[in-house]
């Protein structure tokens, strides 16, 4: 794959990832020439475009357009299911997501389609195996973040000792299963005492 | 503290139960950060209702983001959402370059959350050529050697996207080390990481092969799946060093499709079908043209077929890919069966997606199985009119692949439409393209369409499209058919028609048609015999006042003018327009006013310089400029220093002069080089010219499709002049028959199918008849069992087509026999059957060669690679498909010798040869000879001879029968006998390098006739290091060039204990490679070498305990690289 790019109705671009070395005047060109032959496709055409030497994939979800340019040779049908991957991606991990998702959480769905496709080749096809990876890093820096803040503030010596040994576990490679534990339960915890979380 | 633990764990799933959906673990942090600054930016950006207004905004955002990001106090919490910010503001398309080495920063300092943020931003605003991206590398490096996975993840992520070529070995072993890593997340990445490696620079990642193996061997899918990429693309580089590996695929597939794979993988519950569609890439490539290994998938792919059900666009991209592979490999015939049903399902299928990629599949597979088409052509004939454009788009290219003599005109005329209306500039070169060339392939068929169609093409494709069309059209039109009048009459109407066009006041017409009616006016407007001349002239006359006229243009309407006042007495458009133009502000059409001034008062000369209708004639071109000799003397007797050629002035200026040569060195070389080839004669030629013609613009495509007969033929202009054209059958034959379309071209007959549906005809309405008639124009022709009728006239076009090269192939093989026959004049007394015919011959044609996927190492034609393809792009009408043949090893100074031995008796062929190479090869070094094939009648052998200009491979012939051979043909090679009964024979040629890479595989076959036609095939590696020669210079000469060239690599190897010291690796190095050692003192050393024929590389290396440090440098960006390779295979094996 070549570039992928995500564009609203109106034409405002959303997300962009290239995978060629291309200039800025380049991208900005074929961004604008693309958003305009894109939009001005009726529904009921195909998915499918032949631009310049290149293929365009295209299909619509709501409001947002998502295209991605492959090459000749490539198989267009998969790249479609590619798209459709990236987008039940983004369903699971925001819950039934919509635009404004992206619009203002864009980094968190480019950290998404880097687990899913690295160097414009399909890296993890498993959809439970791309959002565990996703978690993993969310939940990790959450917990390294506020660990001194959780220190300060938590009252129980207990549980302070208990994250530490979690902490000093989850530094051990085993991190995935026990930090969502020292999650949940920190803030379990903070629930039960009355006190807000500030993370 | 261990009732801590385990309440938490008890506490869990009930806990993990609670949460909210949409705010998940993973979703906490989602949900609009309504108060966050890049809320606030985004949500004021949306508010605005104009551009200007957004511009204004983000500028003051950009400032606001400078001041705070560069400000020391900033924390790097800060950073990470001004980070954001940016990125957001890139994306609106606002450069924000101040933010990338903060976003570099980031990724350095920050905790893991900024980190990320900080890698992103990377990633999103640099790409891999950014010099900022060396600052990276260091980080990178860091984060690999983390104990932490989710930073090792980050890092290998980002090297997966961009990291720069040259601090590869920076982090190799890192990432290979991750290879072995426990956890499959980090495997998978790390492979990742090493096809990225390997797409950028293949020859650093060569070492580890082995590892790839076991990464496809690896337990986990993930990491399986992602060593495929790699194997993908090695595949596609050089199958057959990996049909190994063929049953290793087909098992994988075989239980991806048996669904042994665990469910995760499971896409809308078809078994991972990224996997399959890539194992069936692999598969393609690995069974194309190769029976064996073709067989081993056969079974596997009949069940992929079999269980893609599912009616979901899964399943049909699956089905796709498969019936892709299956018209790849060699065919079997129920497989076959069932992939045509496969893409009749597409073909019909109302969804639209589907239709298309089944109009794709028959394009692919038309020329295989033309009745597909057939079976389709209802279909077909809808899409046509299809209100997608893509769609007619699809439909045009598959009726393109099925043109034929009869419906040529149809199909061209569709195109035409379709051309009219499209406006983007790659169709338009497309499609004019494919138009020019079909339409040249037809000429012959109605002269009018013929010119109708070109000016058609011309109009409407303007100057966007590819420059050889006019010049091919205008090729064509000067060279014309075999039939004289019928040349004539198209001419005629060719000015006819121009004339009429012209006619018209105020039309605008794109300049190279202006110039295509300027060059046809000028050559043949004689041939109107109840014109006046002067109303052409006059027209030419009004477009030269024309503003939209370009000078470039104006060149080529003066010429014609020129050319037409050669024709005429005297005339008073001429005197008017010379008087114009002398007073011109444009200098050029002063000249060419000026010129043609002279020109007409002296109107002997005129007429000399122009003859009537002599544009395809030879111009004579006297390369010594011998008649400069007395002029010469002249300037040598008052003094004048003699001449020096420029290379050698270069080389006295640099061993006087100590300063830097800024002068790429290859320049020099290569001028050397071609003293006696290409450019040491052009350049004269082109200063004769010059000074006859001032550089006159219409004729200079004219004098360079000379120089390139001139080419072909340098070696028969000798001192008995021009050596007459000879007949060769055997030649012509032989170049009709490889044309694909004389298989499905025929003539009136139509074959039974479309009968069929003729009769079927009757009780349809109307517009159904319409779209009958339709398909039977655009489909007749195809199918197996029609008579071949045309082919007369077909065959006629082909010799057409290839006059250039018959003269030059005739040529070439009277004097092959000039050769041939001297030695055995005192023989055929003894040996009356003994007589040999050569004849070399270039083997032309479409030829399929280059579609099997073994050639990687391109070889060019002739002396100068650019200037040798752009010959044969001018020079044939089938250029597409003749540049996919430039990738073969060819040579068009194809060398036959007569060697002495073959004169023993015929009895003594059975005992074992004595080969030994002719002698002006056997000073040279070379290798071996060894066998390279055989049969019970003829045995191939082989050598390489490394001669100072070129790697000459010489193909030693060998019958072992004692009956005579016919026809042995190397097919590859671009070389046939049309008899070998001589005892042994062979032939030498020039292999060149064209790519730099650091193996490559020659494959040919050879054929003969002898009762049964009989083919052997074989193989040839040619490594880099055939290409290289020892280049010979001093030290000072070494660092001045060393600090003029910029690509270079370095890497350390380990050397052995029994390597020792430096000098012994460096011979080492110096045997294998031919390098040529400059100097060695202490511990360092420098050699440099060429790559053929002139590409300097240098070499500097240095001896540290037990290792080798090698330096490479070059002007060449890829020889360094793979050089390199060379190198540590040797030091491997030594």
């Amino acid at each position: 794959m070549q570039f992928m790019l995500l564009f609203s109705r109106q034409g405002k671009l959303r997300l962009q990832k290239w995978y060629v070395p291309l200039s800025d005047k380049e991208k900005k060109k074929i961004t604008r020439e693309l958003v305009q032959t894109v939009l001005a496709r009726k529904p009921k055409m195909c998915s499918f475009l032949e631009w310049r030497d290149l293929k365009i994939v295209y299909k619509r979800y709501a409001s947002l357009y998502f295209c991605c340019a492959i090459e000749d040779q490539d198989n267009e049908l998969i790249t479609l299911e590619i798209i459709h991957r990236y987008v039940e991606l983004l369903d699971k991990y925001f819950g039934s997501v919509c635009e404004l998702d992206i619009i203002f959480n864009f980094e968190k769905a480019y950290f998404i389609l880097d687990e899913f496709l690295l160097g414009g080749e399909v890296q993890e096809t498993s959809k439970k195996n791309v959002l565990k990876a996703i978690e993993q890093a969310d939940l990790l820096q959450e917990v390294n973040f506020s660990f001194t803040r959780i220190s300060q503030i938590l009252f129980n010596p207990c549980i302070i000792t208990g994250a530490y040994l979690f902490l000093q576990r989850s530094s051990a490679e085993q991190f995935g299963y026990f930090t969502v534990n020292i999650d949940v339960y920190v803030q379990w915890k903070f629930q039960q005492s009355g006190q807000k979380i500030c993370w | 503290m261990s009732d801590v633990v385990e309440r938490t764990l008890s506490a869990l799933p009930g806990l993990l139960g609670q949460q909210d959906p949409g705010a998940g673990p993973g979703g906490g942090p989602g949900r609009v950060s309504a108060t966050s600054r890049l809320g606030g930016l985004i949500r004021s950006i949306t508010a605005l209702s104009s551009k200007h207004e957004e511009e204004k905004l983000i500028q003051q955002e950009q400032t606001n983001l400078k001041a705070t990001v560069s400000a020391p106090t900033t924390t790097l919490r800060l950073m990470k959402e001004c980070m954001v910010r940016l990125i957001y503001c890139e994306m609106l398309g606002y450069e924000s370059s101040f933010g990338y080495i903060h976003a570099i920063k980031l990724a350095q300092q920050g905790n893991l959350l900024e980190k990320r943020v900080g890698y992103l931003a990377v990633s999103l605003f640099l790409h891999e050529n950014h010099e900022l991206l060396l600052l990276l590398v260091n980080t990178v490096v860091k984060d690999l050697q983390s104990t932490n996975l989710v930073e090792v993840c980050m890092a290998l992520t980002v090297v997966s996207q961009i990291f720069p070529r040259e601090m590869i070995p920076a982090v190799l072993p890192l990432i290979e080390d991750k290879l072995q890593h426990s956890k499959e997340i980090i495997r998978r990445k790390a492979v990742q990481a090493l096809y990225k490696f390997y797409l950028i620079a293949p020859n650093q990642v060569q070492h580890i092969h082995d590892k790839f193996r076991k990464a496809l061997c690896d337990r986990d899918v993930g990491v399986m799946a992602a060593s495929l990429h790699i194997y993908l693309q090695m595949i596609k580089k050089n199958a057959s060093g990996y049909k190994d590996l063929t049953e290793s695929f087909v098992s994988i597939l075989k239980q991806v499709v048996g669904g042994k794979l665990p469910i995760d993988f499971n896409y809308h519950s078809v078994p991972a079908p990224w996997l399959q569609i890539q194992l069936l890439r692999i598969l393609g490539l690995l069974g194309k043209d190769d029976p064996r290994t073709s067989e081993l998938m056969y079974d596997v792919l009949d069940e992929s077929l079999r269980r893609a059900e599912i009616n979901h666009n899964i399943t049909y991209a699956i089905l796709f890919e498969c019936v892709q592979t299956i018209y790849t490999i060699c065919p079997k015939s129920d497989l076959l069966e069932k992939a045509a049903k496969c893409i009749g399902k597409f073909v019909l299928s109302p969804k639209i997606n589907l239709k298309y990629l089944g109009l794709k599949a028959l394009t692919y597979v038309i020329q295989q199985d033309p009745n597909l088409a057939l079976q389709h052509q209802m279909t077909i004939i809808e899409c046509l009119d299809h209100p997608d454009p893509i769609i007619k788009r699809e439909t045009l290219e598959l009726l393109y692949r099925i043109t034929n003599g009869q419906n040529v005109t149809v199909i061209v005329q569709k195109m035409l439409d379709y051309l009219r209306q499209s406006k983007e500039e790659y169709t338009i070169i497309n499609l004019t393209g494919k138009i020019a060339e079909l339409v040249e392939k037809y000429p012959f068929l109605l002269l009018k369409w013929f010119i109708q169609t070109m000016n058609a093409v011309f109009s409407v494709g303007g100057d966007v499209m590819h420059p050889d069309i006019p010049n091919n059209f205008l090729r064509l039109l000067a060279e014309g058919f075999d039939d004289e009048k019928e040349d004539e009459e198209l001419r005629l109407y060719a000015v006819q028609s121009y004339l009429s066009l012209l006619e018209e006041e105020d039309t605008f017409y794109p300049q190279k048609f202006l110039q295509v009616m300027s060059w046809v006016l000028g050559e043949y407007s004689y041939l109107i015999n109840d014109g006046d001349p002067e109303v052409i002239i006059t027209r030419l006359h009004r477009l030269l006042k024309q503003t939209f006229v370009t000078s470039e243009t104006k060149a080529w309407i003066m010429t014609a003018v020129t050319k037409m006042s050669s024709r005429m007495s005297c005339s008073k458009t001429i005197d008017k327009l010379i008087q114009e133009f002398s007073t011109s502000l444009d200098t050029c059409m002063r000249q060419y006013a000026f010129e043609l001034k002279h020109l007409c008062e002296n109107k002997e000369l005129m007429k000399n310089l122009f003859p009537l209708d002599a544009s395809c004639d030879e111009i004579m071109v006297d390369a010594s400029l011998s008649f400069l000799d007395g002029f010469v003397a002249e300037g040598l007797s008052c003094g004048a220093a003699p001449y020096k050629p420029h290379h050698q002035r270069q080389e006295e200026k640099l061993s006087q002069e100590k300063a830097l040569n800024f002068e790429p060195y290859g320049l020099s070389f290569t001028s050397n080089m071609s003293s006696s080839g290409f450019t040491g004669r052009q350049s004269p030629a082109g200063l004769s010219l010059g000074s006859d013609m001032s550089g006159n613009s219409a004729e200079l495509g004219q004098k360079e499709t000379n120089c390139l007969k001139l080419d072909g033929v340098r070696k028969l202009w000798g001192k008995e002049g021009y050596l007459p054209k000879k007949e060769n059958k055997t030649g012509k034959e032989d170049k009709t028959q490889p044309v694909p379309q004389d298989s499905i071209l025929t003539a009136h007959v139509v074959d039974p199918p479309l009968m069929q549906s003729e009769q079927q005809v009757v009780s349809l309405s109307e517009e159904e008849k319409e779209k009958q008639q339709l398909a039977s124009t655009l489909f007749v022709g195809l199918g197996s069992n029609s008579t071949i009728s045309l082919v007369g006239d077909f065959y006629k076009l082909q010799v057409t087509k290839f006059t250039k090269y018959e003269t030059q192939n005739s040529e070439e093989a009277s004097s092959f026999q000039n050769i041939a026959t001297l030695p055995f004049s005192p023989l055929p007394d003894t040996t009356p059957n003994n007589k040999e015919n050569f004849q070399g011959n270039e083997h032309l044609g479409l030829r399929k060669i280059s579609l099997s996927s073994s050639e990687v190492l391109e070889a060019s034609v002739s002396f100068e690679t650019s200037q040798s393809v752009t010959e044969v792009g001018l020079d044939e009408q089938l250029s597409n498909c003749r540049l996919s043949t430039s990738s073969l090893f060819a040579d068009s100074n194809i060398e036959v010798f007569q060697p002495p031995q073959n004169v023993p008796d015929i009895v003594a062929n059975k005992a074992p040869l004595s080969l030994c190479l002719p002698e002006e090869l056997a000073g040279h070094p070379h290798s071996e000879i060894v066998e390279l094939c055989s049969s019970d009648i003829l045995t191939v052998y082989w050598c390489k001879v490394w001669t100072d200009d070129c790697s000459r491979l010489v193909l030693f012939v060998a019958n072992n029968s004692t009956s005579p051979l016919k026809t042995v043909n190397l097919v590859n090679l671009n070389i046939f006998y049309t008899s070998v009964n001589f005892f042994l024979s062979f032939c030498q040629k020039c292999v060149q390098l064209e790519k730099v890479c650091t193996e490559g595989v020659l494959s040919g076959s050879i054929s003969y006739h002898l009762d049964t036609d009989t083919h052997l095939e074989f193989s040839l590696t040619f490594s880099l290091s055939d290409f290289i020669r020892p280049m010979k210079m001093t030290t000072e000469d070494f660092g001045r060039l060393w600090l003029s060239f910029s690509n270079d690599v370095k890497q350390n190897l380990k050397m052995s204990p029994s390597q020792g010291s430096l000098s012994v690796a460096l011979n080492a190095l110096k045997q294998k490679l031919k390098l040529h050692i400059v100097e060695i003192i202490g511990n360092e050393g420098i050699a440099a070498c060429r790559l053929l024929p002139s590409v300097p590389c240098l070499l500097h290396c240095r001896t540290h305990a037990r290792t080798l440090a090698l330096w490479f440098r070059s002007s060449c960006s890829a020889l360094p690289d793979s050089l390199l390779y060379q190198c540590q295979k040797v030091m491997e094996e030594a």
